[in-house]
């Protein structure tokens, strides 16, 4: 099997759908002959010719209202959006048109063919606008559904779920993990399913969940607990929306415990929609309160990147101290 | 790419070197103005277009009625652009995609949505396709190649552009056409659709309803330029700009635009000037911001009353036929409002099935736990206790389904 980064796989995802259906078209900025700015669309115009992958001009509204068309269309668009920070022009045509395409049509039409992928996340230094996490702003918006990859193998099986899916796809890569992350990536065409958390680890005491470039910072922090002999259960959430609440509500059961963690700041970050479900559903077992370990209510900063982000060592900190509540 | 030629001594244009006219064909006696050429219009179309124009002006008339009598929520009105819609749309072809604003049902009328669908939408009724979802006059019909209409103004246009590039990929010599109003073409959207369609070669005709207003904002305070037309230059698009009230300028530039679009794949921008005779909507009034006597010239230059006077001095129709035809529509109108307004509500389920292709389990347990509160409080609930049990349901459905 070999070993890919995650742009490698991400790369193949596309390289396998475009060859499958010709339907699939990937656009967006410099995305066409240059292959995009990560190089995530590499090679695809050369195999796929210009009418199917190809430069848009600079405008993100534009990119996606005319990805909602072509979906509309029947067509099968994967549309980039650069940085996941510069989403938010086009955020009217996301949460008032691709959200609710199917809903007010009464299913006369759909832009179920659409994927938006873009690469969020920090720890780059890339400051206020290359570093946002945005997908709690998405959450509250029913119809779209919001994946997350945490390594290569799974950014290449969910991708290719999420272009095939038939409700719209928001698809946020974790650009620090696009070539720090390598793994063995089968060659061949493969899904895994969106809407499923992963139980990445078993564990008796405490039960962790992240998703995305989170998923690392956990590990790291469960290596910690372990030699201080706490057992942890990780779960990669993987599907922010619709999300799998059996699956940590199974696991909370068992452990009593639950810390969330995100990059995003705090207030209105999707942790707090985990923390009330698993509440209410929890109640009578929670043996300590839901720990969150996220970003600051403030702009992602530069210099200060390291304080800012919710790293192992607060994680850590945050385990310890739901286990010791 | 454009060649530029050098100067050494700095002078600015100002815009004014670009002067748009408008292209006429038709007065308003209903004659051809010296040098126009009659477009070719075989008579069965001219009278469709003319039936489509009636049918639009009295279905308004009788729900704007409708709408102040209470019974439905919210209207508005084509009045005054029937000509610019249904004459744009009768110079399509019948397959093509049409991406409306909100004040386009002239078009559906021409394709031959029929009253009772008009009202099945009107009253969100079971049998409206929208699933009583969306307010009044969001009207959509895959069946018509007319797409969902949605609120948000101006999103619809790079829709369109997209939309026209599958239309080009799948090469089946269709294009897409969407309305916007002047005010619509403020946004962002107007500009990334007409570049976009540009950069990328794609068959779609940007079609601007003039109407001189944006609900009180009137066109002066929209933009410095002359009008909308003059902005295609900045895309390298074709463009036209044609007296809105004329229907054979708006067939006819119509129908070269979409043989440039479909033939060339070249976008082509269209402003209709015209004028909106009627309100905003229902729940605007226009005499706080604009004169009785404007409203009054305006009228005098009815697009209906122009093609009228054309079809008249052809042969092609007369005032007995009109009378007829208008007394027929308004006794159908009626009747179909009062049927549609009984039919029972869409099914509670329908709450929560296409937000997803499949009713996600998260939703399934909202829905569920809706209904069974809705058991308790029935009464707090009339329209969707009807379709939970029949015991609980007190409305005299047997009643009620008998007329529809």
């Amino acid at each position: 099997m070999p070993t890919m980064n995650m742009l490698q796989a991400i790369n193949n995802a596309l390289d396998i759908a475009m060859a499958e259906d010709e339907r699939v078209l990937c656009f967006g900025e410099d995305v066409g002959g240059f292959g995009g700015v990560f190089r995530a669309t590499s090679h695809l115009q050369e195999r796929y010719g210009k009418t199917r992958c190809f430069n848009t001009p600079l405008v993100e509204q534009g990119i996606i209202g005319f990805a909602n068309g072509l979906a509309a269309q029947g067509s099968v668009p994967v549309a980039e959006i650069q940085f996941a920070d510069y989403i938010f022009p086009a955020f009217d045509q996301i949460v008032n048109e691709t959200a609710k395409f199917r809903y007010r049509s009464g299913d006369l039409f759909n832009v179920g063919g659409l994927t938006i992928r873009a690469p969020y996340g920090g720890g780059i230094s890339g400051g206020h606008y290359h570093s946002q996490s945005p997908e709690a702003y998405f959450a509250h918006t029913p119809g779209l559904k919001i994946v997350v990859p945490r390594n290569p193998y799974e950014a290449k099986g969910l991708l290719l779920a999420a272009i095939r899916e038939p409700d719209p796809v928001l698809f946020f890569e974790p650009k620090r993990l696009y070539r720090a992350s390598t793994g063995e990536v089968p060659e061949e065409d493969y899904q895994l399913p969106l809407g499923e958390a992963e139980v990445t680890k078993e564990g008796t005491d405490v039960t962790l969940v992240g998703w995305g470039a989170q998923m690392e910072v956990i590990d790291k922090a469960v290596e910690l607990a372990e030699k201080e002999g706490i057992s942890c259960e990780v779960i990669d959430l993987r599907t922010i929306l619709p999300w799998d609440e059996d699956t940590v509500a199974e696991s909370v059961l068992k452990t009593g415990r639950l810390v969330v963690t995100h990059e995003a700041p705090r207030t209105g970050g999707f942790a707090g929609e985990i923390a009330a479900a698993i509440q209410d559903r929890c109640f009578l077992y929670l043996e300590s309160p839901i720990m969150r370990v996220t970003g600051l209510d403030t702009p992602f900063p530069l210099t200060l990147e390291k304080e800012y982000l919710p790293d192992h060592l607060k994680v850590f900190e945050a385990v310890r101290a739901s286990v010791n509540y | 790419m454009s060649t530029t030629r050098d100067i050494h001594v700095p002078e600015f244009l100002a815009g004014d070197e670009f002067s748009i006219p408008t292209y006429r064909v038709l007065n308003q006696e209903g004659t051809l103005y010296e040098g126009a050429e009659e477009p070719p219009l075989e008579r069965e179309l001219a009278r469709r277009i003319y039936q489509a124009m009636i049918t639009t002006r009295v279905l308004d008339e009788r729900m704007m009625a409708a709408q102040r009598q209470g019974r439905l929520s919210f209207y508005m009105q084509c009045t005054g652009e029937e000509a610019a819609v249904i004459g744009a749309s009768a110079a399509l072809d019948d397959a093509d995609m049409i991406m409306a604003q909100y004040r386009e049902q002239g078009a559906l009328v021409y394709r031959g949505f029929t009253i009772d669908e008009f009202m099945n939408q009107l009253f969100g009724n079971e049998l409206d396709y929208g699933k009583g979802r969306q307010m009044p006059i969001h009207y959509g019909s895959r069946k018509l190649h007319y797409m969902t209409i949605s609120s948000p103004l101006a999103t619809q246009i790079p829709q369109a552009t997209g939309y026209a590039y599958g239309q080009k990929l799948a090469g089946d010599g269709l294009c897409t056409t969407v309305f916007f109003g002047e005010g619509a073409a403020s946004e962002g959207d107007f500009h990334a659709a007409l570049n976009m369609a540009a950069v990328h070669e794609v068959p779609v005709i940007f079609f601007c309803r003039n109407n001189g207003y944006a609900i009180s904002t009137p066109a002066i305070e929209q933009f410095a330029a002359d009008g909308v037309a003059p902005r295609a230059f900045g895309y390298r698009m074709h463009v036209i700009r044609v007296d809105g009230n004329d229907i054979l300028a708006v067939y006819r530039a119509t129908q070269e635009a979409r043989r440039i679009a479909v033939e060339h794949n070249k976008p082509v921008l269209i402003e209709a000037m015209t004028y909106r005779l009627a309100a905003h909507s229902s729940s605007d009034d226009p005499s706080g911001y604009r004169s009785r006597k404007e409203e009054e010239a305006w009228r005098e230059k009815d697009p209906i009353l122009r093609m009228k006077r054309w079809m008249i001095d052809k042969g092609w129709w007369d005032e007995e036929e009109e009378k007829t035809l208008q007394e027929q529509l308004r006794r159908e109108v009626l009747e179909t409002l009062k049927q549609a307004e009984k039919r029972p509500p869409p099914p509670l389920d329908s709450l929560v099935t296409d937000v997803y292709a499949e009713v996600t389990p998260g939703l399934q347990h909202q829905l569920d736990a809706l209904k069974a509160h809705i058991r308790r409080y029935p009464d707090a609930y009339p329209k969707g206790a009807r379709s939970l049990d029949p015991e609980v349901s007190r409305t005299d459905d047997a009643n009620d389904k008998g007329e529809s």
